[in-house]
């Protein structure tokens, strides 16, 4: 097995960023197509297809659009391109060499669904990014692809990008409406789903970038062609962000249950010269760290990550070899946590505060023994307790990096300094 | 006292008719607001752009105040923001952020004598595959080691 480029083709040419590079290649010709169906044999082809959310949560796309209330009552498509999982730079690179073709899908979306408006929510850092979106909505304007009657089918569909300002929180789908409403980024409690009350309490369909680029081959190529890639409940191909100790990081797009160490050993290069696989985040800091014994079992699919305790998450897979010091990288992601709670649920603000303080601590040489069990004690209370899932997102990776690698930990506490690297935090970070 | 230059009142007022709420306008317009004072926000111009939008001082600070982008702080004319995420930190983001405030005589978050540089450092920021990098302003500089992170700073001039 090897890449397979679907979504990702063309991305090697620059003329692909614009209208008539991308129409060259048969660019709009599927909405074409799409505009001259049924609405609901669109979603019913999406369905078929088995294709799951690409931002991170993994829900079926097809089932989250049939949510949607079945009246007339207006609603939005709000595009998800606040790419903040540590570790993912897919979206990036999509809205970068290929604006058209996430607009594309936005209008085949928007019109399965019946909806008329539309908004792109990018994160606030991707200047470049949104620069590339603006212009090629100008385009899609210009050529009528967007606004009145599109293409004379008498459907109508504006979209415009909006510019978040930085909060990781804002790519949790309520979090990210609350934003675009004006306020903060909190996210809200569920039910009702967005699908029955988002944005402005109207019905709402929040999909990420790679999601909604994926349904114009579904609908260009029928369900079953898309299902060739994958495995029966992993359909399809997906982009994985891989980065860390590897070779040739980069994004890669590969069919659905493809091996992950195939990942970091041929499109990756293989690690560097000298260099062993010690441990891998396969699907974004969120997800529990995998030993090298459980990459090798692993394959990039929903299915095969779970059963090892894992996630596929967003697709960035981060690797790290045998000179990283797992307490060090933990300390690294319990700061990001703490950094990023929104404050709204007691269990996240309090518990991503004190686990990185206890890991702090015990880098600083200042640990106790049972600081280890601490750890693990705060993290089990704050799974499950809160509105949104970023506190099971802090609390996962503590678990997993202490109950896997606890001899780093215990020999930290006791020496104070790291076992892999033999000096303390200051030596280590000046 | 602070005010929008001409432009910079008519981007506000064109983005509190641009969405379907108004509020939705309070980042667009901090966005303008920041860039005209120098790369920050000050409690008089969340007064200011409270008058001006005809939205309550304390909607616009909640939302100034959540989110990272907009500083609180003077920066310099180059906000160096180098990333110490995991992927970045794999690859010596850490490393190269400590070193760049050693060449620059600085600490996090202050600003350089001649006013140039005020180093941060952030998290991902979505650049993991060319790791490590730093933003400047509007830029991603990616691929970073410290020796070519100090060229292209000492070339900000």
């Amino acid at each position: 097995m090897a890449e397979v480029k679907l979504l990702t083709e063309f991305y090697h040419l620059p003329e692909y960023q614009t209208l008539a590079g991308y129409k060259a290649k048969g660019g709009y010709e599927t909405l074409v197509k799409a505009l001259k169906m049924q609405p609901q044999a669109i979603i019913d082809e999406v369905k078929a297809s088995g294709l799951r959310g690409r931002g991170g949560a993994g829900f079926p796309t097809g089932m989250k659009w049939g949510f949607l209330p079945k009246n007339n009552e207006p609603r939005f498509l709000l595009c998800n391109a606040d790419e903040g999982e540590p570790g993912t730079f897919k979206d990036r690179m999509m809205m970068e060499r290929a604006p058209h073709q996430l607009i594309e899908g936005m209008i085949i979306s928007a019109f399965a669904i019946g909806s008329n408006k539309g908004y792109i929510y990018v994160r606030g850092e991707y200047v470049y990014p949104i620069e590339c979106l603006k212009k090629a909505l100008k385009e899609a304007y210009d050529a009528g692809l967007l606004g009145k009657n599109i293409l004379g089918s008498g459907f109508d569909f504006d979209l415009d990008v909006y510019r978040g300002a930085g909060a990781y929180i804002c790519g949790e789908e309520t979090g990210m409406i609350s934003s675009l409403e004006g306020l903060k980024g909190q996210p809200k409690l569920k039910p009702p789903f967005p699908a029955v009350q988002g944005y402005l309490r109207k019905p709402t369909i929040v999909n990420n970038v790679e999601t909604l680029a994926a349904v114009t081959y579904i609908v260009r190529d029928g369900a079953q062609a898309y299902r060739k890639n994958g495995t029966e409940k992993s359909a399809g191909t997906k982009l994985f962000s891989l980065s860390g100790n590897v070779m040739k990081p980069g994004n890669y797009e590969v069919p659905l249950g493809y091996p992950l160490m195939d990942l970091i050993m041929k499109e990756g290069g293989g690690m560097k010269p000298g260099r062993r696989l010690k441990a891998v985040i396969p699907g974004g800091s969120s997800a529990p760290v995998l030993t090298a014994e459980e990459v090798a079992k692993a394959n990039l699919d929903y299915e095969s990550l779970a059963g090892l305790g894992s996630m596929l998450g967003s697709g960035a897979v981060i690797v790290m070899d045998d000179s990283q010091c797992m307490v060090d990288m933990l300390g690294v992601l319990t700061h990001f946590y703490a950094h990023e709670s929104c404050g709204q649920c007691t269990p996240c603000r309090e518990g991503t505060g004190w686990l990185d303080k206890i890991l702090h601590s015990i880098l600083e040489g200042r640990g106790r023994l049972q600081d280890i069990d601490l750890l693990i004690k705060i993290a089990d209370n704050m799974k499950g307790k809160t509105i949104c899932a970023l506190s099971d997102a802090a609390a996962l990776p503590v678990l997993s990096f202490v109950t896997k690698f606890r001899d780093e930990f215990e020999f930290y506490v006791r020496e104070g300094r790291s076992k892999v690297k033999g000096t303390t935090y200051a030596e280590m970070h000046h | 006292m602070f005010k929008l230059s001409e432009q910079g009142l008519a981007e506000v007022k064109k983005e509190l008719s641009r969405y379907e709420a108004r509020d939705s306008a309070i980042i667009p317009s901090l966005y303008v607001a920041q860039k005209e004072n120098n790369g920050f926000i000050t409690p008089e111009i969340i007064r200011y752009l409270s008058q001006v939008m005809d939205i309550p001082e304390s909607r616009i600070n909640e939302v100034f105040k959540f989110y990272t982008m907009f500083n609180q702080q003077p920066v310099g004319k180059y906000h160096v923001q180098v990333c110490t995420n995991i992927s970045c930190a794999l690859e010596g983001g850490r490393e190269l952020a400590h070193h760049i405030c050693h060449e620059l005589g600085v600490k996090y978050g202050d600003v350089t004598a001649d006013g140039r540089f005020t180093v941060s450092k952030v998290e991902c920021l979505g650049s993991c595959g060319t790791a490590p990098m730093m933003q400047v302003n509007d830029t991603y500089y990616e691929n970073l080691t410290p020796e070519t992170a100090m060229n292209l700073l000492r070339g900000m001039k």
